[in-house]
């Protein structure tokens, strides 16, 4: 019997910007079905591009990516549909992650609507909003209506529409006070226990990924500087 | 308590709160006063703009003529209005021609991206390289006088621009983020492109084009002033002011100013309420507007 395929592999990526000094070189990372992975490093050394390498929206310039042992052929719209919405995506800003036009509910539909799935955008679109903890009342406004948590918990909610397989979170919480962090965790944890996805959870808070995933991985290809003690009162 | 000067809100490129005030209410009266009597006047004055009556030649501007008559004998008020409607006319369609024109050249580089991107973009380096008057002038030669010559050489010379905002405005937005999440979550290129991008856009390029229209009604007036635009016998701006000047040295200054100032009011109050838009639809703007 073989043993089941990783839901996430990254094989030898490198990517960035320009080839001549790419932002990622070499790296690799496998993220297990239903397991949970932080990706730690410091601001800079390529973490968020590697979550887009990861999602088939940046395209890499060497190395593979497989999704459930398939190898990904193609990135963004060359991707095959199925594929691209096997990996569900938290942006770290939701402000940029959110069409300013769109009202939170049409946002949340976004994706069912996208793949054909009008109907179901329907009636799923108030159960994913109160699956993220986001009243009725709040649908109907757009983005520069509501603030910056009740934001990403639609955006959270999008990312959940197609229930992805993995789900990668690029510094979902950074922007987030200490409740909401927790609320949208839970959010994750909870979709994670009911379907078995796994998690790419990107930061640079230690302490958080180490509470919330199975395993961390520092940045791969990436010198990480020894912990600081902790600042004095008067520093 | 007062608010510390740092943390006050300021009006956008420091112009006072009072000035800002108006600018639109006076603007959009003026706007709405010319396009009244650009549709009205013709339709309600059973007068013809170019009756000559030798009779009535110069006379200063009185009750019967308000804006007096010029070198022979037509009123230079309906003259005036009737020139507007012209101008007016060739502005709107020749800055729609442009923004069709540019909008499809732009958004075709910016989606399409890469080589292409570069070719078109370095194609329009070229184009915009030639002085845009002389290339209106070479394409109004090409034709005998008349409203479409100038129509098409301004809506051919004028797209570039437009082409360039809504090009820059396209590559812009594909980065965001937002079009990242639409891409995947399954969304087609056509949706990405109806559904996130195009509404993006449109607002610059509906700017643009009514900033245009001051602008491509200057090109008429200067076109017609050169003798290039419409024929001498129809009342234009352009050909009113070029008529006038002889009139000028000899101190009789009605049949210059009114025309000149039929150009310059209505171009400018366009172009204002042009302003106000776009305080409105710039993001940076916009997000004063929430604090």
């Amino acid at each position: 019997m073989t043993p089941n395929p990783p839901a996430l592999e990254l094989r030898a990526v490198t990517a960035g910007y320009d080839r001549s000094a790419p932002v990622v070189r070499e790296a690799s990372l496998t993220v297990a079905g239903g397991e949970a992975v932080g990706l730690l490093g410091p601001s800079g050394c390529g973490k968020s591009t590697l979550a887009k390498v990861a999602a088939l929206l940046h395209r890499p310039y060497a190395g593979t990516v497989h999704l459930g042992g398939v190898q990904a052929r193609g990135w963004r719209h060359r991707a095959p549909r199925a594929q691209r919405t096997a990996v569900g995506v938290v942006f770290q800003q939701p402000r940029l992650a959110a069409d300013p036009r769109l009202t939170l509910a049409a946002l949340i539909a976004e994706p069912l609507r996208a793949t054909g799935r009008k109907t179901e955008a329907l009636t799923r679109t108030g159960e994913l909003a109160g699956s993220v903890g986001l009243g009725t009342d709040l649908l109907g406004r757009r983005p520069h209506e509501v603030s910056d948590g009740q934001l990403q918990r639609a955006c959270l909610a999008r990312a959940l529409a197609l229930r992805p397989r993995v789900l990668v979170c690029d510094e979902m919480t950074a922007m987030l006070d200490a409740s909401t962090t927790a609320a949208l965790v839970a959010v994750v944890e909870e979709y994670r226990e009911l379907t078995g996805a796994a998690l790419l959870a990107v930061g640079h808070d230690r302490t958080l990924l180490e509470r919330w995933c199975d395993r961390t991985v520092d940045m791969p290809g990436i010198a990480l500087p020894a912990r600081a003690p902790a600042p004095g009162p008067n520093r | 308590m007062s608010i510390p000067a740092a943390l006050r809100r300021r009006t956008p490129r420091g112009t006072p709160a009072t000035g800002r005030g108006l600018r639109l209410p006076v603007s959009a009266c003026v706007v709405a006063a010319v396009l009244l009597a650009v549709v009205l006047v013709p339709l309600l004055v059973p007068l013809d703009e170019q009756a000559v009556d030798m009779t009535n030649k110069l006379h200063a501007p009185s009750l019967a003529h308000p804006f007096g008559t010029d070198d022979v004998g037509r009123d230079v008020l309906l003259r005036c209005v009737y020139g507007l409607r012209v101008s007016l006319l060739v502005g709107v369609v020749a800055a729609l021609t442009a923004t069709v024109i540019g909008t499809a050249v732009g958004a075709a580089a910016g989606a399409v991206g890469g080589r292409t991107d570069r070719m078109v973009m370095r194609a329009v380096d070229v184009f915009s390289s030639v002085p845009h008057l002389l290339l209106g002038i070479f394409i109004v030669a090409m034709f005998r006088p008349g409203v479409w010559p100038v129509v098409i050489s301004v809506g051919l010379t004028h797209w570039l621009s437009t082409a360039r905002i809504v090009r820059a405005e396209l590559l812009s937005l594909r980065s965001r983020d937002f079009v990242d999440a639409a891409v995947s979550g399954g969304a087609s290129r056509w949706r990405v492109g109806v559904r996130h991008l195009l509404p993006g856009v449109l607002p610059q390029a509906g700017l643009a084009a009514v900033l245009m229209v001051p602008h491509a009604i200057w090109h008429e007036s200067a076109l017609s002033f050169l003798g290039l635009g419409l024929p001498t016998h129809r009342a234009s701006l352009g050909n009113m002011i070029q008529d006038a000047r002889g009139t000028l040295l000899a101190g009789d200054w009605w049949p210059t100013l009114f025309p000149g100032l039929f150009l310059i009011v209505p171009t400018l109050a366009i172009a204002s309420l042009a302003g106000v838009w776009r305080e409105r639809i710039n993001p940076r703007r916009r997000s004063e507007l929430m604090l």
